[in-house]
């Protein structure tokens, strides 16, 4: 791809106390790519996201987001981007419907009563539009939470494990869907799941961390050709256990 | 400063108030039954005209009082909590906001919380005590927009230590304002303290704020200087309870605790 990339991260490096969660890392993501973040518990996926999103603050090294530096532009940047992971939630007692209006008013989206009307159509989600948040599943959360995400449009979504807590049906759903805005729109998704086929299905390119450092980066099955693996799911194996 | 930005958070909070009983009785139902003792002591009171037990209506001006401070100060920090709790944080701290913008939100939403309860306050007065209540209170206004302000500040820097200690540090929503308490001068004149209590108390806005409380009550006049040293005072803290929390926000961004805060 040509085009100027939306992410560019160059030696990035977060240091807790005296641990290096993540290690001089530097990659590019493209307008419309999708890159999947994987590696083992504790690899600095997280922490490389929230670095990202403005919500931890480098240790060192350099985060632009469309051309611009991130701690800088953060309100300009954050406009267009958004979130969503397994483990955020939203107010209990407000109903869907209510939690997405405040959202919606909080990103100045336009048209917000269409714009959610669309979302949660496409999501299949209107019964639950006027139930409080506390009566839905955790999978309905994790999709009401999928559909506050895109509410803005947003040029680039990161996800943190967005479909660890869905069915297998809904999962593959969500994942169509996320394709299709993808395709529509042509939004980036930097995403982490521990999920190994949906990483396969899903993602243009992969980012193989481990303990804080990018160990491998490019295609699924560049990938899992350069590790001689049967699968990614092989090659995760078989970096996991030292093999 | 984006106001649709800051009008969605003040909805946000204004939408746990539409099902919520409980949230509700805190809203009108403690204004009101103080409302009905500081008028029923009112009635009381202009019986003896001439003799007045000052002392009784300085206790119950003192405990109305006391409580708006304190519900102002919770007005930010349970707020704050209800964002913990629902783990809602993240939600709000990836999109645009700022925390100036975030700690403005929770400000209006407590003073709509304060003007709804001051609506009952009024209205109730007028039905039941014909507007004597009322005209107390004129006096009042510009000692209780002080207490408004401290019960800001503690709140801001309450939230700032949430933010950082996490959920150890919970209970100051409850508790701060109460640390303040015997220096605030809120049932007794400063003049009863030993003289070095004294001396903090004239740095804290409350203990200006209540001498005023007694000066007005016991009609000697307007107290123009505890006002002046109430406000300035506040003026004060409010910055600095604002610098606290930019500079911890920056701490907990660094520490990677933003994500984590209540877990
Ligand atoms: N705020 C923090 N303070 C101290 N250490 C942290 C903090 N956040 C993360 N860590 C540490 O940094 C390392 C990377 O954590 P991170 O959450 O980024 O991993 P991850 O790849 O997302 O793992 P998982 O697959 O379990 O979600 C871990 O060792 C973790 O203990
Ligand atoms: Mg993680």
């Amino acid at each position: 791809m040509q085009t100027n990339p939306v992410v560019e991260v160059k030696n990035l490096t977060k240091i807790f106390n005296s641990l290096k969660a993540v290690d001089n890392i530097s990659f590019e993501m493209h307008p419309g790519e999708i890159l999947g973040l994987l590696g083992p518990n504790g690899a600095g996926k997280t922490t490389t996201l929230q670095m990202l999103l403005a919500l931890t603050i480098p240790t060192s090294g350099e985060i632009k987001i469309f051309g611009l530096d991130l701690e800088q532009n953060r309100e300009k940047i954050l406009h267009d981007v958004n979130f969503s992971s397994s483990y955020v939630a939203m107010p209990y007692s407000l109903t869907v419907m209510e939690n997405l209006m405040v959202f919606a008013r909080l990103y100045g989206v336009h048209n917000p009563q269409t714009r959610i009307a669309q979302l949660l159509n496409d999501f299949e989600a209107e019964d639950v539009k006027d139930k409080a948040v506390r009566s839905l599943s955790s999978g309905q959360i994790t999709r009401v939470c999928l559909i506050k995400a895109l509410l803005n449009d947003p040029k680039i979504l990161f996800l943190d494990e967005p479909t660890a807590s869905l069915d297998p049906d809904i999962a593959d759903k969500t994942r169509r869907l996320l394709k299709k805005v993808k395709e529509e729109k042509g939004m980036s998704i930097l995403y982490t799941s521990h999920n190994m086929r949906e990483m396969e299905e899903m993602s243009d390119r992969i980012i193989f961390l481990d303990k804080g450092t990018i160990i491998a980066m490019g295609r699924p099955e560049e990938v899992q050709a350069h590790f001689k693996g049967e699968s990614l799911e092989d090659v995760f194996l078989k970096i996991a256990r030292r093999e | 400063m984006k106001p649709h930005r800051i009008l969605a958070l003040v909805i946000r909070h204004l939408y746990l108030y539409k099902r919520s009983i409980p949230r509700l009785m805190e809203v009108f139902y403690w204004p009101f039954l103080d409302l009905v003792v500081w008028g029923f002591i009112t009635i009381y009171l202009t019986k003896f005209k001439g003799t007045l037990p000052s002392f009784i209506a300085f206790l119950l001006g003192a405990v109305i009082l006391w409580d708006i401070l304190f519900r102002s100060q919770q007005g930010l920090s349970v707020s704050f909590l209800e964002d913990m709790w629902a783990r809602n944080l993240l939600n709000i701290f990836v999109s645009p906001i700022s925390p100036v913008e975030y700690i403005f939100a929770l400000m209006l939403v407590s003073i709509v919380k304060l003007l709804l309860a001051s609506a009952v306050m009024i209205l109730f007065a007028w039905l039941f005590y014909s507007f004597n209540i009322f005209l107390i209170g004129i006096a009042l206004i510009p000692l209780i927009i002080n207490l408004v302000i401290m019960g800001w500040a503690m709140g801001i820097v309450t939230m700032a230590l949430i933010l950082r200690l996490g959920q150890e540090a919970e209970v100051l929503a409850w508790a701060v304002a109460f640390l303040f308490q015997p220096v605030s001068a809120v049932f007794y004149p400063v003049s009863v303290l030993p003289p070095f209590l004294q001396t903090v108390a004239g740095f804290i806005p409350a203990s200006h704020i209540f001498e005023g409380m007694r000066a007005v009550i016991s009609g000697s006049g307007f107290p123009i200087s505890e006002l002046v040293w109430a406000t300035s005072l506040n003026l004060t803290y409010l910055t600095g309870a604002l610098i606290f929390f930019y500079w911890n926000f920056g701490v907990v961004r660094k520490k990677g605790l933003l994500a984590k805060v209540g877990e």
